[in-house]
């Protein structure tokens, strides 16, 4: 029997295979699930080192199942994963059928975040095919009576072709499911020049329902007797509802009652925030009834946190000595016994950004009979399991959550505060509740890309090269929503190009200053990446003007001659990969950044005022990037960018028309940043709400035209979804410098000052 | 009690007529392809057509839609795949997909009213709908693609 049933008895979400069919568990499990804690609730043989993961069913009549277990948010891992089983199953990619799977840790990690779900399954889901077509031919050799080594195989066909015999996988479904699973040493995977699909890619299974309206995220899920729910959350991080009036509310048509909802007992994590829970026949009765409420609130600690004070402590921080994370001689030394002249020294700062995904926050949920039904748009099912285990204190196999297609993530969806809020009004009001919020509520309510202080010094020589490099970060860790007391940079986060910062220079220092968190700090694509890009290559920027040196030029002079970093008595998590497998080799960030130069025909282009050229190179999430932007700025300050190239390093790609998307996208998610990201507070207060005062690119904003090239590697496969978004940032920012001469420090462009 | 026509098919309505179109749609008729993305006519994921105009469900009453007849994503493509639809698939336009069927709907009315349109006509018509995954870049190619494909 599959392991995976369907277990919405209305049907929202169909589960694996129906009767009758070969269901292969594979005894192959991811290796990071082996490092995963134990989780609350789950049984001895959820830890057994093999236990059994399905990710595949075949049909009597040929249908290929393939289970997809990552968050489909617009990357299309949700099709390049099952592609990369099809492959080695040699099935007919038209006729496979992917189920979405629930949250469930038999599965391995499903935290869809970390551009990392190619990274940590791509050999899991290749002997997941093998395994499937190994008995499959097996059972082949068997009906034929011929050795299996005499079979092989064409797209959903055994073939012996001494014989001229075929069976279709359909025919031979029932046989195969009586031998016994291979081990993994009888596998053969195929050689790359043997893919159908792997490197060549497919397009969304969802391609035809995301263009025609029939696509079903969170927001639309359904159950018939639900009721909606809007809530109003605390404005102050950690602030409370001391009381409240809820009768002007409940005279508005369709609302039905009100609901209180605890606040979180510190540290937050994914708990629901809390608040007053407006629950109505309609999401717009609900929207209507919360306008009505009248709350008076304990703000709390936080209630003085100020956004313009708060930077000017970061950037007070970032100018003293503090922590080191990575030396490489002795730069405080060499600083202080270079000459003024020679030094120089620069500061950067990157706000509070939000995620904003187009969908935002909702979840439905049934509490009934002790266990929780839940549907939603997250990128961590897992998660959302464990939190609302904790919040109803059931076990958490009592959890079911079904992930819908997510209107984007950037990480946001990674934390199911919403999903739990969902559960926890169930439980209250005893039916289905589904907790809508509204854009406003996401703005306000986000865990925020970490706000960024950094402060730069470097001595240089004679050609301007620096001798001695000190780069100091201040930034309130993602941690601090973990544990309050947090102030450091982890080393998971500091690792984010900071520690790792690639230079070939004699004299280093890199360091790590405290900031207290004062909002919910959360991942966002690229994470730390983000601030640290900009910091490192706008520095590297300012340095090669400073010597009227060619920027390009330079910045390939500083990551020196092709070698391996050494993170001997550094701490390195690199991504969670292990370094032997994905070293850090400066090598291939040298090749993008000349791949880029020549595909941008960076050499012809010189900048004038009022059309400039920047260049940028990062390695994150495991890959290489290098980005050149164009810019023009007019007499108005008004900015265009009529062109974008990115080269890209990412080892073996699976899916490079999907994998060119991202990177497109990744350069319209930077231009935000650049341009008008940033979220601010004031008396603990976030002061912006919507579309109008946290702007995100339009179409006349964004890039033109992004140019990708893919660099073709049969290096182990790194991340797509993310390094494309830190190399643009700089990139863009240097580019506005090489147009007008004015250098952007200071994030976002529209508070900036620098263009009126 | 509003009398209105959402994708051919003649529909009374009787709750509060101020409901935003958009909540009518989704929570009463279950037609959900119509998105729910600001609430405020900020970044066009709700937007459908009124009498063949692109307008902004969210901020409509239904009161305001009297009369007319609606059409939602969900018609557009009822018997076969329209021309920017298909155009869509062919540059394979969607990345999370949440802002297309808006995209889409708006795109089939600047193509009305311009049927060869300039990298500026197309700023201009789109520059109301927000794609925060960014595929602007193919959504002007998939706009010229359909505007191709109609001449």
């Amino acid at each position: 029997m599959s392991q995976i049933q369907n277990v919405s008895r209305r049907g929202f979400l169909k589960g694996v295979v129906g009767a009758g069919a070969l269901v292969l568990g594979t005894r192959y499990v991811p290796a990071i699930l082996a490092a995963e804690p134990a989780q609350d609730g789950s049984t001895e043989a959820d830890h057994a080192p093999f236990h059994p993961n399905v990710f595949v069913g075949i049909e009597t009549d040929g249908t290929v199942h393939i289970v997809a277990h990552r968050s489909e948010m617009g990357t299309v891992v949700r099709t390049s994963l099952p592609l990369v089983v099809a492959d080695e199953l040699d099935a007919d990619w038209k006729r496979v059928k992917i189920d979405q799977a629930i949250g469930d840790r038999r599965y391995g990690d499903q935290n869809t975040d970390g551009s990392h779900s190619i990274r940590s399954f791509f050999d899991t889901m290749r002997e997941c095919g093998a395994s499937a077509l190994w008995m499959l031919v097996q059972a082949a050799a068997q009906q034929w009576n011929v050795p299996a080594s005499e079979c092989s195989t064409e797209p959903h066909t055994v073939v012996h072709a001494k014989s001229g015999r075929k069976l279709g996988y359909g025919e031979l479904a029932t046989a195969a499911a009586k031998l016994d699973v291979p081990k993994k040493d009888q596998l053969q995977l195929k050689k790359a020049a043997e893919w159908r699909y792997i490197g060549k890619g497919e397009t969304s299974y969802d391609l035809r329902n995301l263009c025609t309206g029939k696509a079903i995220y969170g927001m639309d899920a359904h159950l018939d007797d639900m009721i909606y729910a809007s809530i109003e959350h605390p404005p102050v991080f950690g602030g409370k509802v001391k009381s409240y009036d809820d009768q002007e509310t409940l005279k508005v048509a369709g609302v039905q009652k009100t609901l209180f909802i605890d606040p979180f007992k510190p540290p937050p994590a994914f708990q629901p925030l809390g608040g007053v829970a407006v629950l109505a026949d309609n999401t717009w009765a609900a929207f209507q009834g919360r306008k009505k409420l009248k709350i008076t609130w304990d703000n709390g600690a936080n209630g003085s946190y100020d956004s313009v004070e708060y930077k000017k402590e970061l950037q007070d921080t970032a100018r003293k000595s503090a922590k080191v994370i990575r030396s490489v001689g002795d730069a405080n030394s060499a600083l202080a016994s270079a000459s003024a002249s020679n030094t120089f020294e620069a500061e950067y700062y990157v706000p509070l950004l939000a995620h904003a995904p187009m969908e935002p926050m909702v979840a439905l949920a049934e509490f009934k009979d002790g266990k929780v039904t839940a549907w939603a748009p997250t990128q961590n099912p897992q998660a959302a399991q464990a939190i609302i285990s904790s919040e109803l204190g059931i076990p958490v196999q009592d959890v079911i959550c079904h992930v819908t297609l997510l209107g984007g993530g950037f990480g946001r969806k990674s934390k199911p505060d919403y999903v739990a809020e969902a559960a926890v009004l169930s439980k209250k009001v005893g039916r289905p509740v589904k907790v809508v919020w509204t854009r406003e509520d996401d703005i306000k309510f986000d865990y925020y890309n970490a706000v960024a202080g950094m402060y730069f010094k470097a001595a240089v020589d004679a050609k301007g090269k620096p001798t001695a490099w000190l780069q100091r970060s201040v930034f309130p860790p993602i941690t601090s929503i973990f544990d309050v007391s947090s102030v450091y940079g982890d080393p998971a986060h500091l690792a984010q190009g900071w520690t790792d910062m690639p230079y070939d220079l004699p004299n280093i220092s890199i360091e790590n200053g405290p900031a207290k968190a004062h909002v919910r700090i959360g991942w966002l694509r690229s994470v730390a990446n983000i601030y640290h890009g900009f910091g490192v290559q706008s520095f590297t920027d300012e340095l090669a003007h400073r010597a009227q040196r060619d920027p390009l030029e330079f910045l390939l002079d500083l990551i020196g001659p092709p070698r391996t970093l050494n993170f001997t008595n550094v701490e390195y998590p690199n991504y969670g990969a292990d370094y032997k497998t994905y070293p850090w080799e400066t090598g291939r960030l040298r090749h993008v950044t000349e791949l880029v130069a020549e595909k941008s025909g960076w050499a012809k282009k010189k900048s004038v005022k009022g059309h400039g050229f920047g260049v940028a190179a990062h390695r994150s999430f495991l890959t290489y990037v290098a980005t050149v932007v164009e810019v023009e700025v007019d007499d108005q300050g008004e900015i265009r960018i009529p062109r974008v190239d990115t080269a890209l390093d990412a080892g073996l790609v699976v899916n490079p028309e999907i994998t060119r998307a991202q990177f497109e996208g990744a350069a319209v998610f930077g231009t935000s940043i650049v341009r008008s990201g940033e979220i601010t507070a004031k008396n603990g207060v976030i002061e912006q709400s919507n579309f109008n005062d946290y702007p995100v690119a339009r179409i006349n904003e964004a890039p033109q035209q992004t140019n990708v090239y893919i660099v073709d590697s049969a290096a182990p496969p790194a991340g797509v979804g993310e390094p494309g978004v830190p190399p643009f940032v700089a990139a863009f920012c240097n580019a506005i410098y090489a147009a007008t001469g004015k250098r952007v420090r200071n994030l976002p462009l529209s508070s900036s000052g620098l263009f009126g | 009690m509003v009398k209105l026509n959402v994708n051919g098919v003649d529909r009374t309505f009787d709750g509060d007529p101020n409901m935003p179109l958009l909540w009518y749609l989704r929570d009463v008729l279950h037609l959900t392809g119509t998105k729910f993305g600001c609430g405020v006519a900020l970044c066009g994921a709700c937007t459908v057509h009124q009498n063949g105009e692109a307008i902004r469900s969210c901020i409509t009453p239904v009161s305001a839609a009297a009369g007319s007849k609606i059409q939602t994503i969900e018609d557009i493509g009822a018997n076969g795949l329209h021309p920017v639809q298909e155009a869509w698939i062919e540059v394979n336009v969607p990345q999370c997909g949440y802002c297309q069927s808006g995209q889409i709907m708006q795109a089939i009315a600047l193509l009305k009213g311009k049927p060869h349109p300039t990298n500026q006509d197309i700023d201009d018509g789109m520059a109301g709908n927000i794609c925060r995954c960014g595929t602007y870049q193919r959504i002007r190619a998939a706009i010229k693609l359909a505007a191709g494909k109609s001449a």
